[in-house]
């Protein structure tokens, strides 16, 4: 029973509870189905009743006020909603605890390879995830968040897998923790963000289109989706632009050079580039909303490129241990 | 009078400067741009000019450089690149007959220095440029201008509140008596409290907060100019060279040293530092356990470096991520290799050759390949070549490889070639391979090649009495990085900048905030407006802040507050509930 043994049932079994917790959110959606068509809400009586509002704010004004829900279907999304917050809080902490016996059994930060980064990746989503449930009522994010979180993971236990190692000698510094934590955060932010945004697009289409039923009626209003995705966005950005730095600096330390133009120094630029593309775009006319949903979309996946494709497909620098 | 009704738009235009990022040429790009109906007629020269400079300073345009840089940047970490690995430019120009030249011809194999891809990021800096300063006069003339006027209709305005005031509050004056009104004193200096620039004026407070976003902004953009510029300055004064050093050896800071060398234009020879170094020791340990075998766990490199002619040698350690500085010049540790010390006997029994000889690492075991040339041989001068493997093993009939970096089991590999002496032609030649014209191969009496299978302290004796080639035993070799790199710095500490301007232009949330008595001065009206999309709670601020003024802090329900249209809802989403709210130029705003 080592702590590498038990970190690795740790994380197997986040895989599981997350994929139960996903499916506890799909049940959620499933029992929204009777939500009908749903005037577009007001929230001015929410203003009248509340002038001192503090943290918790965003909560009040989430939820648009669905047509009405029979009462049994409506206690049936609450239902399916608090077993899957509980069962992603039971995922959250066994990533926690795995990431934790990892490092203990490695003696090091883990990390080092794309298992580490992954799994740590998702705990910072994953606890993003619940701190926003918690302060701000996203719930309504569970779905997603559990899916990727469950296909995070998953990928990490059985593709990404390497045994605990110690660290190549390139890693062997302080910029290691800086710049490895720092993408990690970002790329969660990036991830979180992504997601809402192809929330956004299927909540802005059934608007248009009046199609708002069903989950979707559960949704906040387009249009906070797309406040709350720019947030998470405006947050990951200069994070993303602090890793790239970062990077930069190491790479000078490890490598002797600042820029190599290194496959994933190329990418980190160009998944720079496109999220630069994403700000701009949201404050020009004629990009806001969709289009400026769909360059998220694109930036993710240039960050997901980044991060699988070119550890996998290309060789570079960036390669170590394996995967 | 309902002339000035009509044209008072919502809000009221000075209300609604452009903001967040809006490029100066955006709004009437929008509207006139070359898709529009009306094309203008002849532009002449100047008017063209303005054209295409309004065109390039465009957001629209930025929008689109950027999408073609990140675009552009996607070959070059898929195609070979000359730069990061030459070897493999030349192995794709082999495998691929037709498409090989195509694209050495647009430059594929050096993308990052090609014309096409320098184009568009110097138009987008261009075009950055061309944006950053106008905003710079706007931002600096907006830094010192009073917070916009009380618009008429603060119910307008994406959040309003408003309160009574409580009738014990010495009687409050009309919007005639400016300023004179205590709740109007009390809404100021609330209003300052909360580190709002606050003007009071015509019986009215209006206040505004958040500049150093834009400055942020403009800081950020500006940075980006500056990053440019470092990374020019290093590429213009920079110097970067490597060199192969065996443990033992030194190395000395000139041109004939290195092995390759690359510097800017501007660098001259003499800028070299004078220092030298020897290599004294070189430690290398590998994984060892079932987990990534062969892994690298340690490099380390105990070297004596003379800063300058005629100074104390100092000792240092030299590791990766740890370089040694000597001045502004910087000595990496860049790679290792396996260098077999070797001697060489001629026909005539004399020594031609002694010493390691450098062989470079083929694989992740390194196997090492390399070539010992001894022309000074006679009568017949001598040349072998072969592969070094630090952990040999034999798998039946095949040729032996390595099968661990670290040296368990050194074996020398060798076939060797013979040819009446050279004369000497000063042509470079490559010491890692031999050139074996006018040589012939060593043969086995079978008539196969003559291979020769050494372990250290082994001689073998060539056929014929041709010579004999002794392995004495192993050295280690690194690969030193000598760079110099002046302008990161300043590209450091820009980046510094950027980040910093990036947060204040992203975190910092611009908001004006009215305060107005009714005409009969027994209410007090707020409006607010955000104007960054960011920023929540407004309608809940300025609920609050109508309460408070009312004389019934903190007691939710007294202020009436409202959005600014039933579909629209508030309190989070104000910035986004108005038309142009949120601030940037381009809103669509038709009467």
């Amino acid at each position: 029973m080592s702590y590498e043994y038990l970190s690795n049932v740790a994380f197997v079994t986040s895989v599981v509870v997350y994929a139960l917790a996903m499916f506890a959110h799909a049940g959620e959606w499933a029992a929204a189905r009777g939500v009908g068509v749903v005037e577009p809400v007001q929230e001015r009586e929410l203003v009248l009743a509340g002038a001192g509002g503090g943290g918790t704010r965003a909560g009040r004004s989430d939820v648009s006020a669905p047509a009405p829900l029979a009462e049994a279907d409506a206690q049936r999304v609450e239902a399916f909603g608090r077993i899957g917050v509980a069962l992603t809080l039971i995922g959250f902490l066994l990533s926690v605890g795995g990431l934790v016996l990892r490092g203990v059994a490695g003696g090091r930060a883990p990390w080092g390879n794309m298992f580490e980064f992954t799994t740590t990746a998702m705990v910072f989503v994953v606890g993003v995830h619940l701190v926003m449930v918690w302060r701000a009522g996203l719930r309504w994010l569970g779905l997603p968040v559990t899916l990727l979180a469950a296909v995070g993971n998953g990928l990490a236990v059985t593709v990404f897998y390497v045994a605990v190692a110690p660290l190549v000698p390139a890693l062997h510094s302080v910029w290691f923790l800086i710049h490895i934590v720092a993408a990690a955060i970002s790329g969660a932010a990036f991830n979180v963000g992504g997601l809402m945004s192809i929330l956004y697009l299927l909540k802005k289409r059934a608007e248009e289109r009046g199609t708002v039923r069903g989950y979707l009626a559960l949704l906040p209003t387009s249009r906070r989706i797309d406040l709350l995705t720019y947030r998470f966005h405006a947050f990951a950005f200069p994070l993303w632009t602090f890793t790239v730095a970062a990077g930069a600096i190491w790479a000078e330390y490890a490598w002797g050079r600042y820029w190599g133009w290194d496959p994933k120094e190329v990418w980190a630029l160009v998944t720079w580039v496109i999220y630069a593309c994403y700000l701009h775009a949201r404050a020009t006319a004629g990009w806001r909303g969709s289009k400026a949903a769909a360059i998220a979309i694109l930036g993710l996946a240039s960050f997901w490129f980044n991060f699988v494709g070119i550890n996998l497909l290309v060789s570079g620098l960036h390669s170590y241990a394996g995967v | 009078m309902t002339d000035t009704q009509v044209r008072e738009p919502v809000p009221a235009p000075d209300v609604l400067p452009p903001d967040d990022g809006g490029r100066g040429g955006d709004d009437g790009n929008g509207r006139g741009g070359p898709g529009g109906g009306a094309e203008p007629p002849a532009l002449g020269l100047r008017g063209g000019l303005r054209f295409v400079w309004t065109q390039l300073t465009s957001m629209r345009t930025a929008l689109v450089l950027l999408f073609a840089l990140a675009v552009a940047a996607v070959p070059g970490s898929l195609i070979p690149q000359t730069s990061i690995s030459p070897v493999r430019v030349s192995e794709f120009l082999r495998d691929h007959r037709t498409l090989g030249p195509l694209y050495d011809r647009v430059g594929l194999f050096h993308v990052y220095t090609s014309a096409w891809f320098s184009a568009i990021y110097l138009l987008l800096f261009l075009s950055l440029v061309g944006c950053i300063i106008p905003r710079v006069a706007t931002y600096a003339r907006a830094v010192r201008a009073r917070p916009p006027r009380t618009p008429r209709n603060l119910v307008r305005l994406p959040a309003y509140a408003r309160a009574e005031v409580s009738p014990d509050d010495p009687a409050p004056a009309g919007p005639s008596a400016a300023g004179a009104s205590p709740v109007l004193e009390r809404a100021a200096q609330t209003l300052r409290r909360a580190h709002y620039r606050v003007d009071v004026r015509e019986g009215s407070v209006a206040a505004e907060r958040g500049y150093l976003r834009e400055a942020g902004n403009l800081v950020f953009h500006i940075s980006l100019l500056f990053v440019l510029l470092g990374i020019g300055v290093a590429s213009l004064y920079g110097f970067r060279g490597s060199s192969v050093v065996v443990v033992g050896q030194g190395f000395a800071n000139n041109l004939t040293q290195y092995d390759d060398f690359t510097a800017g234009a501007a660098f001259g020879d003499t800028d070299l530092q004078p220092f030298s170094l020897t290599l004294q020791k070189f430690d290398v340990a590998f994984e060892t356990g079932d987990v990534q075998r062969g892994a690298a766990r340690l490099f380390k490199a105990q070297v004596q470096v003379t800063d300058s002619p005629g100074a104390a040698p100092r000792e240092a350690t030299l590791e990766v991520n740890k370089p040694i500085q000597i001045g502004s010049t910087k000595v990496h540790l860049i790679g290792h290799g396996y260098a077999p010390r070797v001697t060489v006997t001629d026909g005539k029994g004399d020594v031609a050759f002694s010493g390691p000889a450098v062989f470079l690492p083929q694989d992740g075991n390194f196997t090492s390949a390399g070539a010992i040339d001894a022309p000074d041989a006679r009568p017949e001068r001598l040349g072998f070549e072969g592969f070094f493997l630090p952990t040999a093993v034999t798998n039946g009939t095949e040729a032996p490889t390595s099968a661990f970096p670290d040296a368990i089991n050194p074996a020398l590999f060798l076939n060797a070639w013979t040819g009446p002496p050279k004369v000497e032609t000063g042509i470079p030649e490559n010491v890692y391979s031999l050139d074996t014209a006018g040589m012939t191969e060593v043969k086995a009496s079978s008539g196969q090649p003559y291979r020769i299978g050494l372990q250290p302290g082994q001689t073998v004796t060539l056929p014929d009495g041709q010579g004999t080639i002794r392995l004495d035993g192993w050295d280690r070799w690194v690969k030193l990085q000598v760079s110099d790199s002046p302008g990161v710095p300043i590209a450091l500490v820009a980046l510094a900048f950027a980040v910093l301007g990036l947060c204040l232009s992203l975190f910092v949330r611009p908001r004006r905030v009215w305060v107005r008595l009714t005409a009969d001065g027994r209410a007090v009206e707020v409006g607010g407006l955000d104007r960054a999309d960011a920023r929540g709670g407004l309608s809940d601020d300025v609920a609050e802040l109508a309460a408070e003024l009312g004389g019934r802090p903190g007691s939710p329900g007294t202020a009436a507050s409202s959005g600014t249209g039933p579909d629209e809802s508030s309190a989070d989403l104000a910035p986004a509930a108005v038309p142009g709210a949120a601030g940037p130029t381009s809103t669509p705003r038709k009467q």
